[in-house]
């Protein structure tokens, strides 16, 4: 596995190297699309802490929402820095996820009824962030008030898009290392279990409501954050971009598309649809609205009916067999 | 204080209403309960099935009854394209991938739209005196899709229980494996039940043109609250999505009246949430 370690080493240095690449006048751009991966990715990876045990969320929008909003808030109605803001907005969310996630296990909603419970959740955020609109915005969405320093770490606005790169890099290689923690603990084996046969688990004594928390609150805060740094980032938040149902179907979608089992296939998938739209979004400008789209919806389905482990997933097993093979069978192929 | 009328109103608005979310949950909760799967994308076919009533009439100059009728077909032939295509090669997955396939199919119909017919709204209003009964104004466009909309949830109910094939649909939602051994072919049956089901998406789709402006993104509007309405009155239970259509839109009827509409369909929502907290088999099923 030592050249696999290679690769990835080359790769990270690579992407750290990438603000200081000469990227002539499309450099701004790509920088933003970089960022607009990172955080996604880190959401993607949040949203699979859940998904890969079976606890298929069909509202993290939600918890995206709660954590943009309440970071932005904050600031523009309390002068609150956004160290303390998100922070605030991180544990909100926590205690609202437990709030929902705690009666989910108690009485047991797990399958398609999760997903419903959590797809109704999502629209109550939504709409109370539509309903509010006398402080959210309403569905106009609500910009974070600027100061006037260019760049400022009190304030966290940064006219130098390269800073908000290495913090969203530094973000999306937290969430990274928490899926890899979680996959190498013992928490792995209990949430599998549960995931297999609920019933089962609890009689071998593992505490199901326990683990079920611990991931829920896990994979929410991690989510939170992701939303508080997109707002943060887009000094703007809006509650179909960062609430929602579309909102969390996308998240579901990178993720499968990826690999929901493998700790890059969140990246991936969110790496591919995001350079996928922005491709046909200046390709097609504005000639053919929709088109991007449509061939997201259609790459969706096919690659749930032909590859259901993701595309990272499947190339990830594809090579894991190869290496693990004996090398005179390698030798000979 | 809000005049009593108009909550009165807002009943009865909500009963009419309800009709219409009682017939796009019976079509969901048909396929839902006989193959036991969630076709996220329900009320997108519905909002297909609007646009094939739309231009129909609008750009082909059919009779609108007529087109109603187109609507059906329309609705029959998506329903089997929808099972063959998609639904067919992922029988088996797990329940998740299932999910999102037909997720993935949301996404493909909504970008479709766009493409094809822009975001405009385009609606068919049709133009009936409003009724006015002890001061209460019900508008009768309404009331004539209530009524037909009563009229196919009563012909579904009969094919399911007169008909053989009805009969085997029935058997279907009751035991999979017995069915199989009674000589019945459950992979035909799964096909008819999706062509029935996506024939109520056409006729609610008809009956939806005349009250509502379709747009892409149509399906957004109605299809959570339709999701939540099967799984209120118990998944694949037809009799208990009808009332649990009439609750839910009371609640969001009265609700949007006396706060705001937001408020509404978030009361609505919250409801459901804490209903399947306490009765999970939906508000029919007996506790276990």
């Amino acid at each position: 596995m030592t050249a696999l370690r290679v690769v990835g080493l080359v790769a990270l240095a690579a992407i750290v190297l990438v603000p200081f690449l000469p990227l002539g006048a499309a450099q701004e751009y790509i920088w933003h699309v970089i960022i607009q991966i990172f955080l996604w990715s880190l959401v993607g990876n949040a949203w699979s802490l859940m998904g890969r045990f079976g606890l298929v969320s069909l509202g993290h929008g939600a918890f995206l929402g709660v954590g943009a909003y309440a970071t932005v808030l904050f600031w523009n109605f309390f002068g609150m820095t956004p160290w303390l803001g998100a922070t605030l907005a991180v544990l909100l969310t926590v205690a609202f996820a437990l709030v929902v996630a705690y009666p989910c296990s108690r009485f047991q909603v797990v399958g398609h009824y999760f997903g419903l419970v959590t797809l109704a959740v999502g629209e109550v955020i939504r709409l109370l962030i539509v309903a509010e609109r006398d402080w959210t915005g309403g569905s106009l969405g609500v910009s974070l008030k600027t100061v006037s320093t260019a760049s400022d770490w009190w304030t966290l606005q940064f006219a130098d898009k390269r800073v908000f790169y290495y913090v969203g890099m530094a973000a999306w290689l937290f969430g990274l290392w928490v899926w890899w923690r979680v996959d190498r603990s013992m928490a792995r084996s209990a949430m599998e279990a549960i995931g297999e046969d609920e019933t089962a688990a609890a009689s071998v004594g593992i505490r199901v409501t326990r683990f079920k928390m611990g991931i829920t609150a896990l994979s929410a805060a991690l989510t939170a954050l992701g939303g508080a740094l997109l707002a943060l980032y887009l000094a703007y938040a809006n509650p179909d971009t960062l609430s929602g149902i579309g909102v969390s179907l996308r998240i579901v979608f990178a993720v499968v598309l990826g690999g929901m089992y493998s700790l890059l296939g969140p990246f991936v998938g969110t790496a591919l649809t995001i350079a996928l739209s922005e491709y046909l979004r200046i390709y097609f400008g504005i000639k053919l609205i929709g088109i991007a789209e449509t061939i997201y919806g259609l790459l969706l389905i096919i690659f749930i009916i032909f590859l259901p482990a993701g595309i990272y997933g499947s190339i990830a097993d594809a090579l894991r067999r190869r290496l693990t093979r004996s090398p005179a069978v390698v030798a000979r192929t | 204080m809000i005049d009593p009328i108009f909550i009165l109103e807002a009943v009865v608005n909500g009963i009419l209403l309800g009709g219409v979310l009682a017939l796009l949950a019976l079509g969901l909760n048909l396929i839902f309960g006989v193959i036991d799967i969630v076709w996220i994308a329900y009320v997108d076919l519905v909002a297909l099935c609007m646009y094939a009533v739309y231009f129909l009439v609008a750009l082909y100059g059919w009779p609108l009854w007529l087109a109603g009728v187109g609507s059906i077909g329309v609705g029959a032939l998506l329903g089997v394209l929808v099972h063959l295509l998609i639904i067919t090669p992922i029988l088996s997955s797990p329940p998740i991938n299932q999910l999102l396939a037909t997720g993935g199919l949301l996404f493909f119909i909504q970008s479709v739209a766009t493409l094809l017919w822009s975001t405009d709204h385009r609606s068919l209003r049709v133009d009936l005196p409003t009724i006015e009964l002890g001061g209460i104004f019900i508008s009768f466009t309404r009331l004539l899709a209530f009524g037909l909309s009563i009229l196919a949830m009563t012909a579904l109910y009969l094919f399911l229980k007169r008909t053989y094939t009805g009969t085997a649909i029935r058997a279907v939602s009751q035991d999979r494996e017995a069915i199989a051994l009674m000589g019945a072919r459950p992979q035909r049956l799964y096909l008819v039940t999706s062509a029935v089901g996506g024939a109520m998406a056409g006729v609610a789709g008809a009956l939806l043109i005349i009250q509502y402006a379709v747009h892409p993104y149509f399906g957004g509007a109605f299809g959570p609250l339709t999701f939540m309405i099967c799984v209120l009155g118990g998944l694949g239970n037809m009799v208990g999505a009808f009332f649990a259509a009439f609750i839910m839109a009371q609640i969001i009827s009265v609700g949007g009246v006396m706060v705001s509409t937001e408020m509404g369909y978030v009361i609505a929502f919250v409801v459901f949430i804490v209903l399947m907290f306490v009765r999970p088999g939906g508000i029919f099923a007996k506790r276990g």
